[in-house]
């Protein structure tokens, strides 16, 4: 494959420029053009041969395609600013000899150097994250893990609709951080058994809000924000906390209240086993257009068949979690919270 | 007493930010100097002049953040001292024929350097102005002396016909100069640094020092190749180069932008406690802001700052765990074994990220006193080796107890009554030395509010 992209761009280079050898003076800028467009060639070339091996090789589920896409639209780009590395080695060779090639790898490494640290704080980002949300869980026993799930099935939705790359990842960081308000509901709401009072409920429905004053300095989040922020909203207009309807809810909080039901659903909860993935899916279908965004739904449908859903352990509770535990989930539309009646 | 000696060490004149001030001055006279005599001798080689000058505009305007609050300009950087640096530019073949040896008059002055260095770096400073990102004057006047020191050192070797035909002279050369402008640079910005946080300056130099290398090794590397290159491309070098320098910068702003979201982030969730009610409001930010100025007071380098911000941030994460939360948050008024029940899930929490080992480790010594004089050791006690707390765990002790009794007031009284208090605990409970820092911190607090 190297020498097949090294011969076409060689070949692209001497059909345009005419001549071989260590450049000089002369050749400048006039070398440059056809340079560039052997280089161009190079790249394609290459990139076509990749992505062929990698068409044959490819496993029978192509699950990330689109993402796949955007991401050799990078490759490309930034192997085209590799190639400026060659002209610069060959342009000075004259001069320095291997010296040239010394210092023009310098940056080069640099460059690498600081890729490889920004990989390694990415990861330790995540994985303190996922801990601090993993911490706010701790309340409540029957939630663990419940942002890790609903971050992935939000994201498995927008992967189905071919949201863009770098939505997709403040997609995944709202699913974890969706529910760091619930902490400012006090822990004797959460686990109350009977009815809620109107102030009850009425701190629950404030819990998006909470949550929005907790994240709203974190800069990248930017639309993420009205995600936690209406992720309780309705199409019809009934949700918490602003009542919005229809295509006034923020596209990531429609994505996010599809798979924050479906995964309360599909979770133990104190008055109710864990409901079987096609029952859930049945109750989505009954809510989508009233509840949920249909489009949402579909797509979560359609991708939940294709990758299959990761339902929690139902676990073994010891008799001091019994005490601690939810005793109405806020996020399971099949048994919504009972408020007293007022009048 | 400690704090009457203490102030005897500043001069008066050494008001906030006089360092800045001083070296904006001295780049200024500089700059004046240096442009009068350009308009006096005028301006030589128009061409080379204009290209650098848009380079350095261009390096300007894409000025980089770098973690700590920093900011450096990489490719303006690398344009200036290439220009400093420039034996010929090599130019279209007929000239280059029949002018094979350059002049002495025909050699760009250093002054010339300073000059369109200078007013490259202010017109991509214009858009930052523009959209109202204040000005790091401070910044721009260290890298325009780096530039002059090396413009000044090399501009009358350039003539030199040694220098201009062996480039196994000019390479060593012109590279520890860059080496040198480069340490010019950080030597600065390290004075400025240490002036503003009221830290230590060989503290805050090998911190300037690591985490300047390596961008200052492409930087440097970058500015030799085009020096060189001109010589071989013609100004066609500069775009050609440019390309490099901008995949490393563009890693760089990912790697800077990652460590500037995962601040924000942990001092974001850090407040998930104060929402729950579990702590007074505000009280991790402060509890943070006092550790790290503490911290600075006793000469902690950069990488553990950070570790100490994140664990003064988290360290009643632990508090998630209860279900009923503390009376205002107060643990310095629950039972010992409370608080430590509190430190070491607040730990068991941190762990849970992997990353933050260290981190961890101080949350969960938080409250041991820092000399064992009647502390009982728990079972993990043999496991960790050391006798006593890690420094980090020793501030917060002090920073958490001093905010649990002075809370979000700013009354001076209050604070030198808390920090007295302190004060008469430091048989074994809290670090003496800690205590100490604590009262120059706040002993300066006092006097900014004058």
């Amino acid at each position: 494959m190297m020498a097949l992209t090294a011969y076409v761009a060689g070949w692209v280079f001497v059909t345009l420029f005419g001549s071989v050898g260590v450049p000089t003076a002369r050749s400048f800028p006039a070398i440059i053009g056809p340079f560039a467009v052997a280089a161009l060639a190079h790249v394609v070339v290459n990139h076509g041969l990749l992505s062929v091996v990698l068409w044959l090789t490819r496993p029978v589920e192509g699950t990330t395609r689109r993402t796949n896409n955007s991401m050799n639209a990078r490759l490309l780009l930034s192997d085209l600013g590799y190639g400026a590395f060659g002209l610069l080695i060959a342009a000075l060779w004259g001069e320095l000899g291997a010296f040239a090639l010394v210092l023009v790898l310098i940056p080069l490494f640099v460059a690498r150097w600081a890729v490889a640290q920004f990989a390694e704080q990415q990861r330790a980002y995540e994985a303190t994250v996922s801990a601090l949300c993993q911490a706010v869980e701790t309340k409540d026993f029957y939630t663990r893990g419940h942002s890790d799930r609903v971050s992935h099935g939000s994201v498995m939705i927008a992967r189905e609709i071919g949201m863009h790359g770098e939505r997709v990842e403040a997609l995944r960081y709202a699913g974890m951080l969706h529910d760091v308000g619930k902490l400012g509901v006090p822990t004797k709401v959460l686990q109350k058994t009977g009815k809620l009072t109107e102030e009850e409920y009425a701190a629950i429905q404030l819990h998006p809000l909470r949550g929005l004053d907790i994240v709203r300095e974190i800069g990248f989040l930017d639309e993420a924000l009205a995600g936690i922020m209406h992720h309780h909203e309705r199409i019809d207009g009934r949700g918490y906390p602003m009542g919005l309807a229809g295509d006034e809810i923020p596209e990531f909080a429609r994505v996010l209240a599809v798979a924050d039901a479906f995964d309360s659903m599909t979770s133990t909860r104190s008055y109710r086993g864990a409901r079987p993935v096609h029952e859930a899916i049945a109750e989505l279908r009954k809510w989508s257009g009233t509840q949920f965004d249909p489009a949402f739904v579909d797509a979560f449908v359609a991708a939940v068949k294709r990758e299959g859903w990761q339902q929690p352990d139902a676990a073994v509770l010891s008799a001091e979690e019994l005490t601690t535990m939810a005793a109405q989930d806020h996020d399971d539309p099949t048994a919504p919270l009972r408020v007293i009646d007022t009048y | 007493m400690t704090e009457r000696r203490h102030e005897l060490r500043r001069f008066p004149w050494q008001v906030r930010d006089s360092g800045q001030v001083l070296l904006t001055a001295a780049a200024g006279v500089l700059l004046v100097a240096s442009v009068a005599q350009t308009a006096n001798s005028g301006l030589r080689d128009n061409r080379a002049a204009i290209a650098f000058g848009v380079l350095i505009a261009f390096g300007e305007l894409l000025r980089l953040s770098l973690p700590g609050d920093r900011e450096s300009a990489p490719i303006a950087t690398a344009g200036a001292l290439a220009y400093a640096l420039l034996i010929r530019v090599g130019d279209d073949p007929v000239r280059l024929t029949t002018q094979q040896v350059v002049t002495a008059q025909q050699v760009v002055t250093a002054q010339q350097v300073v000059t369109v260095t200078a007013i490259g770096m202010i017109i991509g400073a214009i858009p930052h102005l523009a959209v109202g990102r204040p000005a790091r004057i401070g910044g721009m006047a260290a890298r325009l002396l780096a530039v002059a020191s090396v413009a000044f050192l090399f501009r009358p070797l350039a003539k030199d016909s040694v220098v201009k035909l062996h480039w196994g002279v000019a390479l060593p050369l012109m590279a520890s100069l860059v080496i040198l402008a480069l340490l010019v640079e950080a030597v600065l910005s390290a004075l400025m640094r240490a002036d503003e946080q009221r830290a230590m300056f060989r503290v805050v130099l090998v911190d300037e020092l690591r985490i300047q290398l390596p961008l200052g090794a492409a930087v440097g590397a970058s500015a030799l190749l085009i020096a060189f290159a001109a010589e071989v491309m013609g100004l066609a070098a500069l775009a050609v180069f440019t390309a490099p320098l901008l995949v490393t910068q563009v890693a760089f702003r990912r790697y800077s932008g990652i460590r500037t979201t995962y601040l924000q982030t942990v001092r974001s969730l850090a407040k998930v406690t104060e929402i729950g009610g579990y702590v007074e409001t505000g009280h991790s930010q402060r509890v943070s802001r006092l550790a790290v100025a503490i911290g600075r007071e006793l000469g902690i380098h950069e990488p553990e700052l950070l570790e100490l911000e994140y664990a003064a941030l988290m360290h009643d994460i632990g508090q998630l765990s209860l279900s009923d939360p503390i009376p205002g948050g107060a643990t310095v008024l629950v039972s010992r074994a409370d608080q430590q029940r509190i430190a070491e899930l607040g730990a068991e929490v941190i762990q849970q990220a992997k990353v933050l080992g260290a981190v961890a480790e101080i949350v969960r010594r938080q409250n041991e006193p820092y000399r064992d004089v009647d502390f009982v050791p728990d079972e993990f006690a043999a496991d960790r080796g050391s006798p006593g707390p890690p420094l980090s765990s020793r501030i917060i002790k002090a920073a958490n107890a001093f905010d649990d009794l002075v809370g979000g007031s700013m009354d001076p009284a209050r604070a030198a009554e808390a920090v007295h208090r302190l004060q008469l605990d430091t048989a074994s409970e809290y670090d003496p030395r800690v205590v100490e820092a604590l009262s120059r911190v706040m002993h300066r607090r006092s006097l900014i509010q004058m």
